[in-house]
């Protein structure tokens, strides 16, 4: 069966829609949609929301490859992005990274063999003044200690 | 010294509209709707002194006083919350706390260029700030300050909460409408600018977050209590982010004209640890840095830092002590460039990826002895030559590193690894 959106996506996607005075300026919300409902993008899901929104899949190709929180391969159930810019840099970003490559037994870029965890390193998350700090999902985790990880790391269910 | 950003910030649930209103919120609008046209909106925020937070500095007012009247196209108004700038944090914090102050000053904006229709573009990764200002943007309707025929006075407006999904340059005003208008975040030549060119090819306006919380305070106080503070030409209160090797990192809001080391000793407790001061980068990433002894004089204004030659920026202040390799940190801001250059003019999309690998050659102890005048001549051929002030963000710091500490460079080179304990 081809990829497509349920009848209550679909009518979630009506509703993004509406708000814009433009359908086409709906594209990064719906394309936010897919990824939720698809789990990721796929060639064929690019395909299917350039369907739905009157555009190119080029143009739908060139956005989701230009936005870094749009993915085309899949996941873990958690993606920790740990910050390396220079104010994290300074506050032992570094070493965050390492702790978690050793405690995971995977590089910066892979996923647990269980498909739970995703490692990236990212660019500044606007959060320099609680450096480092670590991305998980949509939640920020601030003033990060190897101690603080530790706990994090177990309450991820 | 009287607080006008961070008036609310530290005051519970300041995130409601209940205590929003009930600290002074929405006076402004009201105000405006009873007795003030849009072209006296316009006057009152020139007669402020209000300049761009966002980091080019641009008389607010005037930016406004750009949009034609007479254009029968929609206008669009966009609160830019895209907040990237490495060392940058002060918006996310309106953003969290104060957002019916972003909405306000988004209202006020709309109504002054008579548009119907804005956005708040905030940064992908602030899921919790776009929660944060959902739930305010929602209450602000219900109120009747946003929507049809607002309190009656017959003006419409809407505002949708638009994210974004991970891109530094979507922070630049055209890259922004780009990605708005859906697809990458290209940035766009100018002129035309935005004000008669911009959304869709509609007259727009774009303004910080910052910027824009300002102004229901300037409404409601008068222009020329915001005039009264500040120097002459950097007019009132600025919010500065401090991070890195500092001793009460945070955000701070500072008279403009307030002297630079007193605030990094005094009001942010200085270096920490025994350490010296060894350089400080004031306007976020793409800022030239100051070495240590260079900050004596300098005071926190537009004209200050121009003439101590860094700028002000977006005020994302990041302190380096004197374990930090100057080698090390220059090619973290490098490769922040090469990962987020767009990739549209050349001699940005090759130049940062250039000078990326020349600094991380240095890094691993494999530079050239003519690297650094490698780099200088790779940073001179990028400014100036883009669409966007993407390429000289990114060309300013790497020359500013050689040029402020070469020495450093050159012994790192020399010794084939770092020189710094």
């Amino acid at each position: 069966m081809a990829l497509e959106f349920s009848p209550e996506t679909l009518k979630r996607f009506e509703e993004i829609v509406s708000r814009y005075p433009k359908k086409e300026a709906a594209l990064l919300p719906v394309l936010y949609l897919a990824q939720e409902d698809f789990g990721y993008l796929s060639s064929e899901a690019i395909e299917y929301v350039a369907k739905i929104m009157d555009v190119s899949p080029a143009r739908v190709y060139g956005a989701v490859t230009f936005y870094t929180m749009l993915h085309m391969k899949p996941i873990g159930r958690y993606h920790l992005q740990v910050c390396r810019t220079l104010p994290c840099a300074l506050m032992g970003a570094e070493k965050i990274i390492g702790f978690l490559k050793a405690k995971l037994g995977i590089d910066v870029g892979e996923t647990t063999v269980d498909g739970r965890l995703t490692l990236s390193e990212v660019e500044c998350l606007a959060s320099c003044g609680t450096a480092p700090v670590v991305q998980i999902n949509d939640d920020y985790y601030e003033s990060l200690s190897e101690e603080k990880l530790e706990e994090i790391l177990q309450s991820l269910k | 010294m009287e607080k006008v950003l961070l008036r609310n910030i530290g005051v519970e649930d300041s995130h409601t509209l209940a205590v929003y209103r009930s600290r002074g919120g929405y006076r402004a609008w009201d105000k405006i709707l009873k007795e003030m046209s849009p072209d006296q909106v316009i006057e009152e925020v020139k007669a402020s002194g209000l300049r761009g937070r966002g980091g080019a500095g641009f008389p607010t007012g005037m930016k406004w006083g750009f949009v034609p009247k007479d254009n029968p196209k929609p206008k669009y108004v966009v609160c830019n919350a895209d907040e990237s700038e490495p060392g940058t944090f002060k918006d996310r914090l309106l953003i969290e706390k104060d957002p019916h102050a972003v909405i306000e000053g988004t209202i006020l904006a709309a109504y002054a260029v008579q548009s119907h229709t804005a956005f708040i573009y905030i940064r992908g990764e602030f899921s919790f700030g776009a929660r944060v200002l959902q739930r305010a943007i929602d209450e602000a309707y219900q109120e009747g300050y946003l929507g049809k025929n607002i309190l009656g006075s017959g003006y419409d407006l809407d505002l949708i909460l638009h994210r974004g999904a991970g891109a530094y340059i979507c922070g630049e005003e055209t890259g922004l409408l780009s990605s708005l208008e859906g697809g990458k975040g290209w940035p766009k030549v100018k002129p035309p600018f935005p004000a008669t060119h911009g959304l869709f090819g509609c007259p727009t306006v774009v303004n910080n977050v910052e910027t824009l919380a300002t102004v229901p305070w300037i409404i409601d106080q008068g222009a020329a209590r915001h005039a009264a503070l500040g120097t002459e030409k950097s007019k009132g209160t600025k919010l500065f982010s401090v991070s890195g090797h500092i001793r009460r990192p945070g955000v701070y809001e500072v008279e403009m004209g307030y002297p630079f080391k007193r605030f990094l000793e005094e009001d942010c407790g200085g270096v920490p640890n025994g350490r010296k001061l060894k350089g400080v980068i004031p306007g976020g990433a793409s800022m030239p840095v100051l070495r240590g002894d260079e900050i004596e004089e300098v005071r926190m204004d537009y004209e200050s830092f121009q003439a101590a030659g860094t700028l002000l920026g977006s005020g994302g202040v990041i302190v380096m002590d004197d374990s930090t390799c100057m080698v090390k940190a220059a090619w973290n801001i490098a490769r922040f460039f090469a990962h987020e250059s767009c990739g549209q003019c050349t001699p940005c999309r090759e130049g940062c990826h250039w000078m990326e690998k020349i600094f991380r050659r240095i890094e691993n102890g494999q530079g050239k002895k003519g690297d650094p005048d490698l780099i200088l001549s790779i940073s001179g051929n990028i400014q100036g030559n883009t669409i966007c002030p993407f390429g000289d963000a990114a060309a300013w710091p790497a020359a500013a590193f050689i040029k402020k500490y070469r020495e450093e460079f050159e012994e790192h080179i020399a010794r084939e690894r770092c020189v710094v304990t």
